[in-house]
């Protein structure tokens, strides 16, 4: 099964070089000198895995050889145009979404036909150049059929990800992680965006009653009510999720406080956007998770 | 008649430097910094600018120099007030002291150190150019009446009221002085810290119509915490708003918190959101928003 990846960040950069391992690769990036610099010296990973991979890149899908499997992982503000660009082509492909959040496989599907697997994954890294990504944390990506795709290309694609080196899991209903996630995310990303704070101790913090965990826990609290509304058994408790992240030595940067530092648009719409969407949606009050959103919204809005 | 402003800052530095008008008023001033004590002694506490004017008065960064005054008017930051007021408490073992500070909790803290305690609050604003000078930026009310924990005589309020009238600054003893004060924490505790979190200034907050809703509602909490309290506030903050979000009057302001955070000062935000918290949580009423916002203000604080 020949892969293409759509968008070379962090992540999609570390599905690129371990599955070039295993399959034919090609990246599919938005600049020139980036697709030239993989195709010239490969891309190599270091961190928990340790190798250089060779791939092809390019930056017009035209360019690209048919494949059978599709990773959009683009952030959330650049899925659409990734989406549009493979837009009635590869018709034998199978698209997998793994963007924060809920409504990636949505947006995708507005562009095509394919079948869609949806994906959240754990694992995480970080780009010190264009061809050297660090492999960070190992944790899972769990995949689940999108519609009606079938369960069993569900399975292909991640025995294909184990076979890489990466850690993933297949699940019949990916939506318990999904939410899980989207809870999680909603919550450390929007306060950490808002604070100026890494994902350190103090979002577990309820010493004082101005500590953030206070707020960290409420924020839980009512995305679980939304899921609940929504039918949604949760995989995971996101205050556990929360708890545990804040006990790894180093703290997370979360993307959403990356993009407000660099005054760049957030992925505020999929994940803060979609969980007070999703509240509307159900007629569960979610004031907190409300303010939250308006508040990132306003910072975007700040930017010069 | 002796006084003395402890803490003269902006607001302090209004009072000191029109009080010493008065020829039957004698004026201290108590403050940290020593260039500007140094520069008060010297030359004088300069205003310019909704008023020209230039006071001679004492400055003195050691307490042990002051006199025993009738009166103090506190006006350092909230979280100075302790210390300032446990410093120069000898000095009015007969006197008065009236706080003109920002914010819930000042009344309580003062009544710690002194028996004689005024409830006050002020709109006339200022900002420091430099040691002994000061820029009036704009000209307001005050409004003094007893602490009712520790109540000063309302004879003696009244008298400080209209020393302060005489000298320029138009200040009114009642007998219930928790309604402007009321009023005013609650505008600034839905405002000050929505412009902290975002960036924006007053005008754009408002513009913002789901940002908007959220300063409402914050307001709302603020109002019910209040009505518990039979206060009964002297104007609507939605009016009072709405009036400085136009052009002429403060669209263009920058939120006094936000130009603390983006100083790296420490911010009022205990003072102004966590005390209607502090005094939600005593008479039972819920304010989940105004909490939410002391935590992420607090958060950003903590990531400096």
């Amino acid at each position: 099964m020949k892969v293409c990846v759509v968008g070379a960040g962090a992540i999609g950069s570390l599905f690129a070089a371990h599955l070039a391992k295993v399959t034919e690769v090609a990246v599919l990036t938005r600049r020139e000198e980036h697709a030239r610099a993989l195709n010239e010296h490969g891309l190599r990973v270091s961190g928990r895995h340790d190798f250089t991979a060779r791939l092809t890149a390019a930056t017009a899908a035209f360019d690209l050889p048919d494949f059978g499997l599709g990773i959009i992982a683009t952030k959330a503000t650049g899925l659409e145009a990734a989406a549009a660009s493979l837009e009635q082509r590869f018709p034998n492909a199978t698209i997998m979404t793994v963007q924060n959040g809920l409504g990636a496989e949505d947006v995708v599907r507005r562009h095509g036909e394919w079948p869609l697997v949806s994906a959240v994954t754990f694992m995480s890294g970080t780009k010190h150049s264009d061809t050297h990504v660090e492999y960070i944390l190992d944790t899972a990506t769990w995949l689940g059929p999108y519609g009606d795709t079938p369960f069993e290309r569900v399975q292909e694609i991640a025995g294909l990800l184990v076979d890489s080196g990466l850690r993933a899991e297949a699940l019949p209903d990916l939506r318990p992680a999904q939410w899980s996630k989207l809870i999680f995310n909603a919550t450390v990303n929007g306060v950490s965006a808002l604070t100026g704070l890494p994902h350190d101790p103090h979002f577990a913090a309820e010493g004082d009653v101005a500590d953030l965990g206070h707020l960290v826990r409420e924020l839980v609290e009512e995305g679980k009510r939304v899921a609940a509304a929504a039918g949604v058994d949760l995989r995971d408790d996101p205050w556990e999720m929360n708890v545990l992240a804040t006990k790894r030595g180093s703290a997370h940067y979360p993307s959403m406080l990356e993009d407000v530092e660099a005054q760049r648009p957030t992925e505020v719409e999929l994940i803060n956007g979609a969980l007070v969407r999703e509240a509307e949606r159900c007629d569960v009050p979610a004031p907190l998770h409300t303010a939250l959103y308006r508040l990132v919204k306003a910072r975007e809005a700040s930017y010069a | 008649m002796k006084v003395c402003v402890v803490g003269c800052g902006a607001v302090g530095s209004l009072f000191a430097a029109n009080l010493a008008q008065l020829d039957d008023v004698e004026v201290w001033a108590y403050d940290q910094a020593e260039e500007h004590v140094e520069a008060i002694n010297e030359r004088g506490l300069r205003l310019s600018g909704a008023g020209d004017v230039v006071g001679r008065l004492r400055a003195t960064s050691d307490a042990e120099e002051l006199p025993e005054c009738e009166f103090g008017i506190v006006a350092t930051k909230a979280m100075h007030t302790s210390p300032a007021i446990q410093a120069t408490a000898p000095v009015f073992a007969n006197g008065c002291v009236a706080t003109v500070q920002n914010g819930l909790g000042n009344e309580e803290a003062l009544a710690e150190h002194v028996d004689r305690v005024i409830r006050g609050t002020t709109f006339p604003a200022g900002k420091l150019l430099g040691p002994g000078r000061v820029q009036w930026e704009v000209k307001g009310d005050t409004t003094f009446g007893p602490f009712e924990a520790s109540p000063a005589p309302l004879r003696e309020i009244e008298r400080l009221a209209d020393a302060c009238t005489r000298a320029g600054m138009p200040a009114q003893a009642v007998a219930d002085a928790r309604g402007p004060q009321w009023r005013k924490v609650i505008f600034n505790a839905a405002t000050n810290p929505i412009g902290a979190l975002t960036g924006l200034t007053h005008g754009r907050v408002c513009e913002d119509t789901a940002l908007r809703r959220l300063v409402s509602d914050l307001v709302d909490e603020g109002k019910a915490v209040a009505a518990a309290q039979e206060i009964v506030l002297d104007a609507d903050p939605e009016d009072l708003i709405d009036h400085a979000a136009k052009p002429e009057v403060a669209y263009d302001h920058k939120a006094s918190m936000l130009q603390d955070v983006e100083g790296r000062r420490p911010t009022e935000i205990d003072y102004l959101n966590g005390g209607i918290v502090r005094f939600g949580d005593e008479l039972g009423i819920p304010t989940p928003l105004n909490r939410s916002i002391w935590a992420l203000v607090k958060g950003l604080e903590r990531s400096w």
